[in-house]
């Protein structure tokens, strides 16, 4: 995150820069002209040459798509089709379309659904795993095996699993005694299904995130902690939790970016009525109405318009975090 | 992160969490891990631990029945015995194999340029005083948060333009280096590389190249493997882009093969596509099984030091 490049966890303070190299005054200069202007060239020249690669492909397949796409929100565009200029017609007709609140409301809902219990038991698990164990090695790689499934084949099998009239989950809520849930077609145990699997993939992998910035935390803190009689759950919610809040922070930010872009998992969980979100688009996000006007109606701006108020959510977001970074700094007198 | 120098993590401010570089090293006992875990903790983590592995133990218990069979409630547990024919049905029939062969190209290909552009642009961000240093990396980590769904439309436009509609490039090319690699390998060899290194090639007037070539590389090999890894199994189970750039009768990798399996683009039974789930996930698992070590620690890396 660009607020908080240099803030660690840890809360030490960041590296120092590198000192400055002398240049090429270390070396005395060579009576060939030629070799030390092409010396002295290299110097100059080669971190640029080493960054190019980066900002040449980002300018031409992330700036100037951005940008473009910013233009053709302004614009009626068919696939194959020239734009025609409309101004913000294309942002006030999302403001009166019924499918893109519905679109907006489900992205929020699923979001909140998938990351809030996610980053929750991500917290839990990284203090487990905290404990000095047996078989640490396993635990780890073993929460991690969902962040190896990719998108597609997690919710293709969790379709089966969540299946109305077969699924083993429905068999397991009969088996204690639930009515089969009707998964795929009522609003609400949809949400919780895509979400279910999002969480899935998710969890571990910010566990191991939070562990690792639970084992750089200072011992002596937790030392001190158990002088002055502070239980160990005590010693979490006081010691833990705020050593690693620049942490939960950053997995605050990921998850949300994650979930504003979530189309592959409500997609794929649909089948055929996946594009739009259900038979009645009760789990159709954003992106899936997107790519609904773009490839099924062929509304390009309209799509690009869809697009670009999906960054100025996060925009929004980053705006909030910043602030409350900054307000958290200014308490802590840092 | 995996570390080679002789310092302590602590004293560089790597979280000692990070495993190193050489395999079989053990892990620092460090702060916090200050009790040993209760039997509750162990029935906890055994239930995290069962609920991460189910669903892929089920995958392979479906693959492994007719697809009358995975229709029936109750669902299978054990699996049975039509694994092989599944298998040769979903290489043969639906051409998933063709579909591996593609996605181990692009990833492939992704991971190896991306960990060269971003170790010498890392370099350059750690190392190389230039002017406008700060500012583009703000900007680099800046680009992390642009969404995929910004740029997809202009670049639909472009490939088809460009003719390579359903062509490998097509998702090969805007993957060439990634913003996340670069602020990874500039992290590393912040810490990892000793300036002194470079200044002593410098002064025995070695030019950029072969500083980069014997300098960097050998310093920064561990984070290089750590991080080829991480993106290949991002370029490997890419969705959204590939999804809009390939099709699943074309050119598709795996995951857009899977999506056209799932749309049921073709009249084929739950247990074949379950099939090519398997297919998709198998080669990855065990790319975890033997190296998850490092790959936890290129996670935690990545993510504790932004």
């Amino acid at each position: 995150m660009a607020t908080s490049v240099r803030a660690r966890p840890d809360g030490s303070p960041p590296p120092a820069a590198p000192p400055s190299s002398p240049g090429p005054r270390g070396r005395r200069r060579s009576p060939g002209g030629w070799r030390s202007t092409l010396y002295r060239w290299d110097l100059k020249a080669i971190p640029y040459v080493f960054i190019a690669p980066f900002f040449l492909t980002f300018a031409a397949f992330g700036l100037f798509p951005l940008i473009y796409t910013g233009w053709l929100s302004l614009n009626r565009v068919e696939l194959g089709g020239d734009p025609t200029w409309k101004g913000l017609e294309n942002y006030t007709d999302l403001a009166t379309s019924e499918f893109f609140w519905n679109a907006l409301f489900n992205t929020f809902t699923i979001g909140v659904i998938a990351t809030v219990p996610q980053l929750l038991m991500a917290l839990g698990l990284a203090h487990l795993l905290n404990y000095k164990l047996r078989g640490r090695g396993f635990f780890r790689v073993a929460i991690l095996a969902p962040y190896a499934t990719s998108i597609a084949a997690a919710t293709l099998v969790f379709a089966q699993l969540f299946n109305t009239d077969y699924g083993m989950i429905n068999g397991v809520l009969g088996w204690v005694g639930f009515d089969p849930v009707n998964w795929e077609s009522s609003k609400w145990p949809a949400q919780i299904a895509i979400s279910v699997i999002v969480t899935w993939r998710w969890t571990g992998y910010n566990a191991l995130i939070y562990l690792a910035a639970m084992q750089a935390v200072p011992q002596d803190l937790y030392e001190a902690a158990s002088l002055d009689g502070a239980s160990r759950w005590r010693q979490f919610i006081s010691v833990t939790i705020p050593s690693i809040k620049p942490t939960i922070f950053f997995t605050i930010i990921v998850s949300t970016i994650g979930a504003t872009q979530l189309f592959g998992e409500p997609m794929l969980f649909g089948g055929s009525v996946g594009i739009s979100g259900g038979s009645g688009n009760q789990f159709q996000t954003l992106s899936l109405l997107m790519y609904e006007k773009g490839w099924v109606t062929g509304a390009l701006g309209q799509a690009s318009a869809i697009a670009w108020v999906m960054l100025l959510l996060l925009l929004l977001v980053g705006g909030v975090q910043a602030l409350v970074s900054r307000h958290n700094r200014k308490k802590l007198g840092g | 992160m995996a570390h080679t120098l002789d310092r302590s993590p602590a004293e560089s401010g790597i979280p000692a969490a990070a495993p190193a570089a050489r395999p079989g090293r053990r892990f620092r006992q460090t702060a916090g891990r200050q009790h040993h875990a209760g039997p509750l903790t162990y029935v906890l983590l055994v239930v995290a631990a069962f609920v991460s592995l189910f669903p892929l133990y089920w995958n392979l218990v479906a693959a492994s029945h007719s697809g009358e069979r995975v229709v029936e409630a109750p669902a299978p547990l054990l699996p049975g015995n039509r694994l092989l024919d599944n298998l040769s049905f979903a290489w043969n029939q639906v051409d998933m194999g063709e579909a591996l062969i593609n996605t181990t190209i692009v990833a492939s290909l992704v991971a190896l340029s991306t960990v060269l552009f971003s170790t010498l642009a890392g370099f350059a961000f750690a190392k190389l005083p230039f002017r406008g240093r700060g500012m583009l990396l703000s900007l680099v980590v800046a680009t992390m948060t642009i969404p995929p769904q910004l740029s997809v439309i202009p670049l639909y436009q472009i490939i088809t333009d460009l003719g390579w509609f359903d062509q490998l490039q097509s998702v090969v090319l805007p993957s060439l280096v990634a913003a996340f690699g670069v602020f990874f390998m500039r992290q590393f060899l912040v810490e990892a590389l000793p300036m002194e290194l470079v200044e002593a090639a410098r002064m025995d007037g070695a030019h950029s190249l072969r500083i980069i070539w014997h300098v960097v590389f050998p310093v920064a090999r561990p984070a290089m493997a750590v991080l080829g890894m991480l993106v290949f199994v991002q370029a490997w189970n890419d969705f959204f882009w590939p999804f809009i750039a390939l099709t699943p009768d074309g050119n598709p990798t795996l995951q857009v093969a899977l999506a056209g399996l799932g749309a049921g683009n073709h009249t084929v039974d739950h247990a074949v596509v379950l099939t090519g789930a398997l297919i998709s996930t198998v080669p990855l698992l065990l790319v975890f099984a033997f190296l998850g070590k490092h790959i936890v620690g290129g996670i935690t890396a990545g993510a504790v030091k932004s």
